[in-house]
């Protein structure tokens, strides 16, 4: 173990973190306004599709990357249908929406690539490498830009939006007591389909990510419960921005680091499996010692009902 | 409007009828033949994109379009308790001369139904053995051309470092993973071979992040066993072997070649004994190897300018004595070590 271990290593965190980072904050925006978005691996698997689908039509990846937002912007909205304004139980109209989506996705997969032995591929995002011959920080810096774009611009952004702005206090207050909202004169219904909608994009910006800039490649399985994890980190985070992100930082860190650990070749008692286990046992701990502590938001999962 | 659209619908059958009468008449074809080719299904419990029931579904496919079979086929069946569901249901309702598919996980379910059957040719990839009188097994039994990749990879390295990535260490991966490692050793004895496993069949975001970390390691030559890890080497331009299909066009400049299953054989020596009403339960395995043509080393396309001539010479040499059967590569199902 060197020093190139360790700066691989974080680099290798980043570039992890980031697909479960975009979706995190999606999710924490929606669940900020009370709704659960269980859709939230449907539908990152669906802008995988979109945005691969588009950027190969098209040849432009950020035309992909557009489409795979907008697809998860639609995603969104149709969760708002079901849970905001038909007031439909969240984890059922959720978990519907992850499996239609993924459904219509691998369905449209096989429409238009179907019967090929390789899974199609395109050009991929390349990563900028800043400071390419500074030997430490070029190294961690030698990044995508829609990861330079999540850490440096969207955490800040949705902790300025949650905190500072009009909306996000409509937002907030839509997720811990929407009558005061609706008694102010805000529709809670137009504040929580915009959360919604929101969020959705940045989740499938996150499964669009995975697609078009970590493989440039579209397949069955390119999403493997990453929504999941994205979910936990939101409580983890206790639906704060900054918080989240360190807890994608965490589970990020300890996958890349147990890959690693699995090259190293030790001779260990313990089975490689037990490297594989422990992103995940991490955020199990992590969930222990910090949801002792969450405050969830007092409406979610209640549709507003002015009744 | 219902009844516009009835209106529609007849114009357009009229439509049709008119323009079937007007068609030239089709050349006197060779009378039809008094039997329609035997129904084969296909049941996988992957989706046909997974690449190891792709290969089925595909030789199965190529028969068809040949006209040898009529071919039907259900996907993603799932290891859920649904494939003795659908055996069933197929059995009973379309009676099939021969079924197909993919019985890991489902062992048990496909076994039993075959018993019910036994006028029904069940012909399952499976690690476990045929039965009586019905159930056939096939496996990919890819590890010579496997052990043909480690002879270059072995030769290629410049690091003397090699990654190897791999879904799970199942005897069917092991035994190719083994191979590759034997192959690597025999060309450069001095050359480590890493391995590491995600323990998933299908997360490219994941194969190719353990593929960087090889990379990070001092790796040089990758063995994708799984999809994602080509991606890596094409990034940081480190040379690749693919699995299963030919997969060069992931990485023009990158994909040596790979082991390759063909199952064509497998299904034209079914086909055949059918045909002759000469089928019985057996070990099919033979025809997933190199001699009979179940295995190959994927066509190089032009990058063997890029491997020495003594290690492609060497190559070709154990390829024809595995051909003739003067060579016989070694099957290790035992779990690689992660250092090799």
């Amino acid at each position: 173990m060197d020093a190139l271990f360790l700066v691989s290593l974080v680099a290798a965190t980043l570039r992890v973190a980031t697909p479960l980072l975009f979706a995190a904050l999606g999710e924490m925006l929606t669940e900020r306004a009370g709704i659960l978005n269980l859709g939230i691996e449907g539908t990152m698997l669906f802008g995988a599709f979109v945005g691969f689908f588009v950027a190969d039509q098209s040849g432009s990846l950020w035309l992909g990357f557009a489409a795979a937002v907008l697809s998860g912007v639609l995603a969104g909205l149709l969760m708002a249908l079901f849970s905001v304004t038909l007031g439909v139980n969240q984890h059922v109209s959720g978990l519907g929406i992850t499996i239609l989506l993924s459904g219509i996705a691998l369905f449209a997969f096989r429409l238009q690539y179907g019967g090929r032995s390789v899974p199609p591929s395109i050009e991929a995002f390349p990563q900028l490498s800043p400071l390419a011959d500074v030997p430490v920080l070029g190294t961690l810096l030698r990044q995508y830009l829609l990861t330079y774009i999540a850490f440096l611009g969207l955490v800040p952004l949705a902790w300025w939006l949650l905190y500072h702005t009009r909306l996000g206090l409509h937002i907030r207050a839509a997720g811990e007591n929407p009558e005061a909202v609706d008694a102010a004169g805000v529709d809670v219904f137009r504040v929580r389909y915009l959360a919604l909608a929101i969020g959705g994009g940045l989740i499938a910006a996150g499964g669009a990510f995975l697609s078009l800039a970590q493989l440039g490649s579209f397949t069955h399985g390119m999403v493997s419960g990453r929504g999941w994890v994205a979910l936990a980190l939101v409580i983890f985070g206790n639906w704060d921005p900054i918080k989240v992100m360190i807890g994608s930082l965490i589970f990020g860190g300890t996958f890349a680091l147990q890959l690693r650990l699995q090259t190293l070749g030790w001779d260990l008692v313990v089975p490689y499996e037990t490297f594989l286990a422990l992103p995940y046992l991490v955020t199990i701990a992590a969930l222990i010692l910090a949801g002792r502590n969450a405050t969830y938001p007092a409406a979610l999962l209640k549709p507003y009902r002015r009744d | 409007m219902q009844v516009r659209r009835v209106y529609l619908v007849i114009v357009l059958l009229l439509v049709i009828g008119v323009a079937v009468q007007c068609a030239p008449q089709a050349q006197p074809t060779p009378a039809p033949q008094a039997e329609e080719p035997p129904l084969f299904f296909a049941a996988f419990a992957t989706p046909i994109e997974e690449p190891w029931d792709g290969v089925i579904h595909e030789a199965l496919q190529e028969a068809a379009d040949n006209g040898q079979i009529r071919y039907e086929w259900t996907d993603d069946i799932g290891y859920a308790g649904d494939m003795e569901r659908i055996l069933r249901e197929v059995a009973e309702t379309k009676k099939p001369t021969a079924i197909f598919g993919d019985a890991f996980g489902n062992e048990e379910a496909v076994r039993r139904v075959a018993r019910d059957y036994p006028e029904i040719a069940f012909v399952f990839g499976s690690g476990l053995g045929p039965a009586d009188p019905n159930l056939s097994v096939f496996d990919n039994w890819i590890h010579e051309p496997a052990y043909l990749s480690g002879l270059i990879a072995g030769g290629m390295t410049k690091s003397n470092v090699i990654g190897v990535v791999g879904g799970y260490p199942v005897p069917e991966v092991n035994r190719i993973v083994n191979a590759f490692i034997y192959g690597v050793k025999e060309t450069n004895p001095e050359a480590k071979v890493l391995v590491a496993f995600i323990n998933s069949w299908f997360d490219p975001p994941a194969a190719k992040e353990a593929a960087l970390a090889q990379l990070d390691a001092g790796a040089d030559v990758l063995f994708a066993e799984r999809f994602g890890v080509i991606e890596a080497a094409v990034e940081r331009g480190a040379w690749a072997f693919g699995n299963m299909s030919d997969q060069y066009e992931l990485g023009p400049e990158n994909v040596l070649t790979g082991p390759v299953w063909d199952m064509r054989p497998t299904v034209q020596y079914v086909i055949k004994q059918l045909e002759a009403g000469a089928y019985t339960a057996q070990d099919l395995k033979d025809f997933s190897m190199m001699a009979k043509g179940g295995a190959r080393l994927a066509p190089f396309h032009g990058m063997d300018k890029y491997i020495p001539e003594d290690i492609l010479a060497l190559v070709k040499q154990r390829e024809q004595e595995i051909k003739d059967g003067l060579f016989r590569v070694p099957i290790d199902e035992a779990q690689p070590a992660p250092e090799n």
